[in-house]
């Protein structure tokens, strides 16, 4: 149906185009989802924008063509397009929140896609409108639909987006990582309404992801994308069972999960190269394992392995011989003793304020009676969907937030209500990793300074250039790095200096917040193997605090899941994961996309969304989700239970 | 040659602490590579250069014009050197005639004849009421008719100069050798400009349009300068002082209101709006509520009354001032504080939104965690991360200022009233608009000049914002 | 919402006191009433007589906060502070210096004043919004380009040229309308017409620029690709999309100055002779007339403060996110 043939764009820099996309064929047939795979900036989103000619100002379309059941998009008129837009062929967007129009209600968003492609107006078009939302499965859509989109969760503006899309009835949906902005829970939810949607009308779905798990779902036939080029294209089997190519394979390898605890992940070393610098051969050659002389001089042509699986390599080899990096032992069997952190009863609530007067009407129970421990060298992991509170735990730990109450002592010391110069002493012993390694470092300061600010601000004392040059080395990067600024450092490295700022005072607890939820796969797996050696090196204890399950199946000792301010669940990874009691984890595990054919288990749908933490549910926080609810759930909050000496839960079904 | 004195009007203190402090800040661009990346960027822009090279022209006036002193008098030996009442500028001296050749009353551009009847005593003929020739428009020459030939040779002349002058820059400038904004090639193998490449405008500095823009300023200015000396080019006003001279002088003042104002609000702006941001709680509160005081007087009025407080204030106290020329100088200052008081509240607010985004952000947490004091992080983290709206805001309001000028003096709320300025050239010279015929020069010349200045401070702040602006890059 | 609202309306007290005190500070603390009297009778020749005589006159004889003298009530109310400041409140501003009283000549001045700056408010922001939603349409063509070149050369030309020039030109030259005057009923049209225009065409400039640079941060959201998605024509993704989510900013600029129209303006009144309030201002200003200028200087900051409520108010109209939180 859908026939993409040399399609070659660039982006306008000064007075040069710069190609992101250069020369890739494939085809989608009705009915069949075809994903695009690959890294940030490969250039696949923008492939998808092509398609619809939808390219941003700088965005040029250089050649090749699209063509939709036998007609050329790329030389159609303007006007004419506008016609296949949103009619024949529709697109939904990564950011639900920002892909919305904020001033008009959700059926007059719905509706002018009707009015346009289906002449539909008034009772008919909210009729159908009606019936969309419906479909999406969004309940009680007479409401819904003279709403505004602030007034939506993320979930059901994404359910609202799908509904536009499919107003005009279109055979090609184009799904822009419709699920990277949302929680498992609810992917999980959107993933399976856009699998149903897709066989009950027959549509072809161009998928762009960059999540092996979502592609295992999802896709029928996967092409894999690198620096702008499609390298290997190969049907889900095939592509799951014998990957060839040796960037898709090295994919693979860095996957973190519980088979390779205890072992480095494997990596790929080096960067994507740059736009304006693509070198003339094979554009993997300088990062590839198989490289040979050849790769460097000829660009490779496509070859058939098997029907329906191709690649652009060289190297006639099959299996991985990934250069496997020593095993780290990290799980060498830690003491358990005396605990370094302890907090009890923690309590953060934000107070709402309201009315004329702004008098507090309420609290936003943002962390509401945590209570852990973590022992010297050892991983707790935090694990929980957004707005649980597990970043604010993070921030509260070390002061960042003020407690409302409840107690952390750090290695015997009170922190909650510590004076200045007492915290001073406890934040030696405790730092913290961010998020988003764009914004954890100061864009104004060389990075030398940047490492070098803990160690003044705490005074502790030693040569600090000297200090600065070795933690450099400990985290792998060039000692000539201080005298550089942050923006000449990809994520990954960035990650690795906000990893070095926070070693900088040596501390024994390392808070880290999503470290590896804005980096690539095979960033993602430098940072945890540096992790790991840094702890198996220093001895120092994580609090990892994530929402992704995989990267807690390598790296964590002990879980602890929390779901709306309270922890449900805790104990030993391998009791936590392996025999979860709640049924909160038990979804959560369920609904984790698992990158490999036999994923497709037993799931457990949750239906609906995380409540809001100013009005949690009365009784169990999780009964209006849960599938096992009882009347005794709604009315009394659970007492922790304990399963084993190690592991507890709070439900009532497990008492 | 007569003995001077040197004269530190206070507003000339605070040009040249200006001009050092903007020497300095050049420095600490230089040495921080994220600013001097936007600064290349403003380089690169044509508009820009070619504003910035009209925008330095006035600069240069304006300075010369910031050095005051005053003439010894004649005395007899032994006495204690007197001193001219009359506050003279370097500039003064470098345009001598223009300042001293006054005429009677108007005259037009390049006239040599009044521009009103007089009468006149003829021996032998009686009275007669005729056009008089001026004093020194054009009095070198036996006939006045001979006047445009004159013109057209000394402006050739003068144009034919400007040529040859600009010709040598540009084989300097092709000879120079050019930073190609890469750290990786060293100082010796920067590539030569050339002539080629600079024709091109291949140049990383915008070097075609500064040239251009220099041919322009060179064919214009030496032309008027070679003429102002037998001419008034641009006429002369009601009282006979030549037109072009007093352009000059009111350079000086818009220049000043322009960025004394903005110096005098900074600091203010930026520390309130910091701390309204980074602290929050009663601070914030305290800070936006005078704010929003202040912002609900109406400008021109908080200005008409500061104004009229102050003119009493200095009417009160003749005994403060040595000169006329203190006393409007004073006075200028006095505007200049006015008018930042009243306009610091925009800036404040930007930054104060800005702060709050920025004291959200990661690295901010980062030096909390390590118990970095809060002014160490403002001065550290939140202040260089907000200088580019500090740099865009000051560029911005340079040229509202300029026209602000105007409007305050001619209402009466502006600088004095015996201060060269657009203002109070346009003031003076309004009502002439009346007369028949009409005397249209001064009116024109203040307005273009006025326009040449603000167009050019507009251009270049378009520049500046765009290279400094985040959302732009 | 209705909080909302009787909030900011119930932040405009404390804000109209503050304006009141600096008012006050700067007219009687700065100055004292006897540095005023002296300004105004010549600084020469005046005796401490004449003096006590001009502060008798205007009620400037009495102590600033209290008078102990009077006792009772009398202590705060027989006061400069209460006589010339609070009792503004109440909408008493005194007498002018040609003893007319004050209030009264704002009421008879009002009338003009609305008649010259509506029409150029209106008729200003239809022109502006229309040039900048047609500059973002055409965005990055050549005729953008030379548009906000045009409006970068017309915000650089000074106000004062744009109404002399005008005035020069079509009145005295061309003789199309007259110069100056004002006049009653339907006549008034061809004195209003001459300082509208040149009001519309001297806000052009700036106006254009800064909503152009609205609509086009509004051109480049999300919502806007997913509108283009929808296979929706180019103006109507501007009419319905861009248009009512860039009304959100403009509404902030624009509302606020509606009430401080009441105030005229100052130069356009003065060259044309309009006896609104523009021209009153500026009198009074020429003439240092102290009781005016303190008037108008409260008056303008309770427009605006109005302006800053009706801003509030109108932003629960157009933004669906603060009427229903």
């Amino acid at each position: 149906m859908l026939h993409v043939k040399d399609l070659r764009l660039g982006f306008a820099a000064g007075q040069r185009t710069l190609l992101a996309v250069d020369g890739i064929s494939f085809t989608i047939e009705r009915g069949e989802t075809f994903a695009l795979l690959g890294e940030s900036g490969c250039g696949k989103s923008a492939t998808a924008q092509a398609l619809m000619r939808l390219l941003p100002p700088a965005g040029r379309i250089v050649g090749g063509s699209v063509s939709l059941d036998g007609e050329d998009l790329l030389v159609l008129p303007e006007a004419a397009m506008r016609g296949w837009r949103g009619r024949r062929m529709a697109m939904i967007f990564q950011e639900p929140a920002t892909s919305l129009n904020p001033v008009l209600t959700v059926g007059r968003q719905i509706g002018e896609v009707l009015e346009r492609h289906r002449g539909l107006r008034g009772a008919a078009a909210r009729e159908r409108m009606l019936d969309l939302l419906r479909q999406v499965g969004i309940a009680d859509p007479e409401r819904r639909l003279d709403e505004y989109p602030f007034q939506l969760s993320g979930g059901m503006k994404q359910r609202v987006m799908i509904a536009i899309a499919l107003a005009g009835e279109p055979e090609l949906l184009i799904a822009d990582e419709p699920t990277t902005a949302l929680d498992v829970t609810v992917q999980a939810q959107i993933l399976d309404l856009l699998a149903r949607l897709q066989v009950d009308r027959g549509m072809g779905m161009l998928l762009i992801t960059h999540d092996l798990g979502v592609v295992a779902r999802m896709a029928q036939r996967i092409g894999v994308m690198y620096a702008g080029e499609l390298v290997e294209v190969a049907s889900r089997e095939d592509f799951f069972t014998t990957p060839r190519h040796p960037y898709t394979q090295a994919l693979f390898a860095a996957l973190p999960e519980v088979s390779r605890r205890g072992t480095a992940l494997a990596t790929i070393p080096g960067q994507v190269p740059a736009l304006a610098a693509m070198p003339a051969g094979c554009r993997f050659a300088e990062r590839c394992p198989q490289v040979m002389p050849v790769c460097r001089e000829r660009s490779p042509e496509w070859r058939e392995v098997a029907p329906g699986h191709a690649l652009r390599c060289h190297w006639q080899g099959a299996a991985s011989v990934l250069e496997k990096a020593a095993d780290l032992t990290v799980d060498r069997q830690i003491e358990e003793k005396t605990g370094l952190l302890t907090v009890d009863g923690l309590k953060v609530h934000f107070p709402i304020r309201q009315g004329i007067l702004q008098r507090t009407v309420g609290h936003v129970f943002a962390v509401d009676g945590v209570s852990l421990a973590i022992a010297p060298g050892r991983t707790l992991a935090l694990v929980g969907e957004s707005g649980c509170g597990k970043t604010t735990v993070g921030k509260a730990l070390l002061q960042l937030i003020r407690p409302s109450a409840g107690s952390v002592r750090l290695g015997g010391r009170e922190l909650v209500g510590a004076g200045a110069r007492e915290l001073r002493a406890a934040r030696r012993q405790a730092q913290m990793v961010f998020q988003d390694p764009f914004a954890s470092l100061n864009p104004r300061l060389r990075v030398g300074e940047i490492i070098a600010e803990g160690i003044t601000a705490l005074g502790v004392g030693g040569d600090a250039t000297a200090t600065v040059a070795a933690l450099l080395r400990q985290v792998g990067l060039p000692t000539d790095a201080g005298e550089r600024f942050p923006h000449e450092f990809s994520g990954g490295q960035r990650q690795r200096i906000a990893i070095a700022r926070a070693l900088a005072v040596q501390p024994q607890l390392l808070v880290c917040d999503e470290p590896t939820s804005a980096l690539d796969v095979s960033v993602q797996a430098q940072i945890l193997n540096l992790l790991k050696t840094l702890q198996a090196e220093l001895g120092v204890a994580y609090l990892f605090i994530t929402h992704n399950f995989a990267v807690v199946e390598y790296l964590a000792h002990d879980i602890a899941v929390m779901y709306l301010g309270r922890i449900v669940e805790q104990g030993r990874a391998e009791e936590v994961l392996g025999r979860p009691r709640h049924p909160y984890t038990q979804a959560l595990l369920s609904a984790v996309p698992v990158p490999r054919l036999d994923g497709a288990g037993q799931r457990i749908h949750l239906p609906g969304e995380t409540p809001s933490p100013a009005k949690p549910p009365a009784g169990c926080h999780f009964h209006p989700r849960c599938p096992q609810a009882t009347a005794l759930c709604r009315e009394r909050y659970p007492a922790p239970t304990a399963v084993s000496p190690t592991h507890t839960v709070n439900c009532h079904l497990a008492a | 040659m007569n003995g001077f004195q040197i004269v530190v009007l206070w507003s000339d203190v605070l040009v040249w602490l200006l001009l050092a402090s903007g020497i300095g800040v050049g420095v600490l661009i230089a040495r921080s590579p994220p600013l001097l990346a936007a600064w290349r960027r403003v380089g690169a822009s044509r508009a820009g250069m070619a504003s910035a090279t009209v925008l330095l022209a006035f600069l240069g006036i304006g300075l010369l014009d910031s050095l005051h002193y005053r003439v010894a008098l004649d005395g007899k030996p032994g006495e204690k050197t007197q001193y001219a009442i009359e506050v003279l500028s370097l500039l003064d001296a470098l345009v001598g005639p223009l300042r001293t050749e006054n005429e009677k009353t108007y005259s037009a551009p390049f006239a040599t004849h009044l521009y009103a009847k007089e009468t006149i005593e003829r021996p032998g003929q009686g009275t007669l009421r005729e056009f008089p020739r001026l004093r020194f428009g054009g009095s070198h020459l036996a006939e006045p008719a001979a006047a445009p030939a004159d013109i057209a040779a000394t402006a050739a002349g003068a144009a034919a100069l400007a040529v040859l002058g600009w010709l040598a820059l540009v084989v300097l400038v092709a000879n120079r050798r050019e930073n190609p904004g890469d750290p990786t090639v060293d100082r010796q193998n920067w590539p030569k400009i050339g002539w080629s490449r600079l024709w091109r405008g291949e140049t990383v500095f915008a070097w075609n349009a500064v040239l251009l823009t220099l041919l322009l300023i060179l064919l214009t200015l030496l032309p008027l300068f070679a003429l102002a000396g037998d001419y008034h080019v641009f006429g002369t006003d009601k009282v006979g002082q030549d037109v072009l001279y007093q352009i000059l002088k009111s350079v000086r003042t818009a220049l000043i209101i322009g960025l004394v104002t903005t110096l005098v609000m900074l600091p203010v702006a930026v520390l309130l709006g910091i701390v309204a941001g980074y602290f929050r709680g009663w601070v914030d509160d305290l800070i936006q509520y005078l704010y929003t005081v202040l912002n609900s007087i109406p400008g021109v009025l908080l200005i008409a009354a500061a104004v009229l407080m102050m003119q009493v204030v200095i009417d009160t106290h003749p005994q403060w001032f040595a000169t006329a020329a203190e006393r409007a100088d004073l006075r200028l200052l006095a505007l200049c504080f006015i008018l930042g008081i009243t306009s610091w509240t925009g800036l404040c607010r930007l930054l104060r939104g800005e702060t709050l985004k920025l004291r959200e952000l990661e690295y901010i947490q980062a030096a909390q965690a390590f118990g970095v004091s809060s002014w160490r992080i403002i001065l550290r983290h939140i202040l260089p991360n907000l200088m580019h709206i500090v740099i865009i805001a000051l560029v911005m309001d340079f040229s509202g200022l300029v026209l602000a000028e105007a409007v305050l003096s001619y209402v009466g709320i502006g600088v004095d009233p015996t201060m060269t300025s657009f203002g109070t050239m346009i003031n003076n010279a309004r009502m002439e608009l009346g007369r028949e015929p009409v005397v249209w020069w001064s009116l024109a010349a203040a307005f273009a000049a006025m326009f040449i200045l603000v167009l050019a401070a507009n251009l270049f702040a378009d520049a500046v914002r765009d290279a400094f602006d985040p959302r732009a890059a | 919402m209705l909080a909302y609202i009787v909030r900011r309306l119930l932040y405009a007290i404390p804000i109209l006191i503050g304006v009141n005190l600096i008012t006050f500070a700067l007219f009687f603390i700065v100055n004292t009433p006897d540095d005023m009297a002296r300004m105004q009778l010549g600084i020469k020749r005046v005796t401490p007589e004449a003096i006590e005589k001009w502060k008798e006159a205007r009620g400037y004889d009495k102590p600033l906060f209290v008078n102990s003298a009077a006792g009772g009530l009398s202590t705060v109310t027989e006061t400069i502070f209460f006589e010339k400041s609070v009792r503004m409140f109440a909408g008493d501003f005194g007498r002018a210096e040609d003893g007319r009283d004050i209030a009264r000549e704002i009421g008879t001045r009002m009338g003009p004043s609305l008649a010259i700056a509506l029409p150029t408010f209106i008729l200003g922001l239809f022109v502006t919004v229309s040039l900048a939603l047609t500059l973002a349409f055409f965005r990055a063509t050549a005729f953008d380009f030379w548009g906000v070149v045009i409006c970068v050369a017309a915000m650089s030309i000074s106000g004062l040229f744009y109404i002399i020039g005008g005035q020069y030109l079509i009145a005295k030259v061309w003789k199309l309308v007259p110069i100056s005057g004002f006049g009653e009923g339907l006549d008034a049209w061809r004195f209003l017409i001459l300082p509208v225009c040149i009001g519309v065409v001297a806000g052009i400039g700036s106006s254009t620029r800064w909503y152009r640079t609205i609509f086009l941060e509004e051109v480049s959201k999300d919502y806007v690709r997913t509108a283009r998605a929808k296979g929706l024509p180019e103006t109507l993704v501007f009419f319905r999309h861009i248009l009512r989510n860039a009304l959100i900013p403009i509404l902030t600029g624009v509302v606020v100055v509606i009430p401080t129209l009441f105030m005229g303006s100052l130069l356009t009144e003065s060259f044309f002779g309009i006896p609104g309030l523009g021209s009153y201002t500026i009198d009074a200003i020429q003439a240092q007339d102290f009781a005016v200028v303190r008037s108008m200087v409260f008056i303008g900051s309770v427009l605006y403060i109005v302006g800053l409520i009706l801003t509030d108010i109108s932003y629960t109209l157009v933004d669906p996110r603060i009427r229903f939180s």
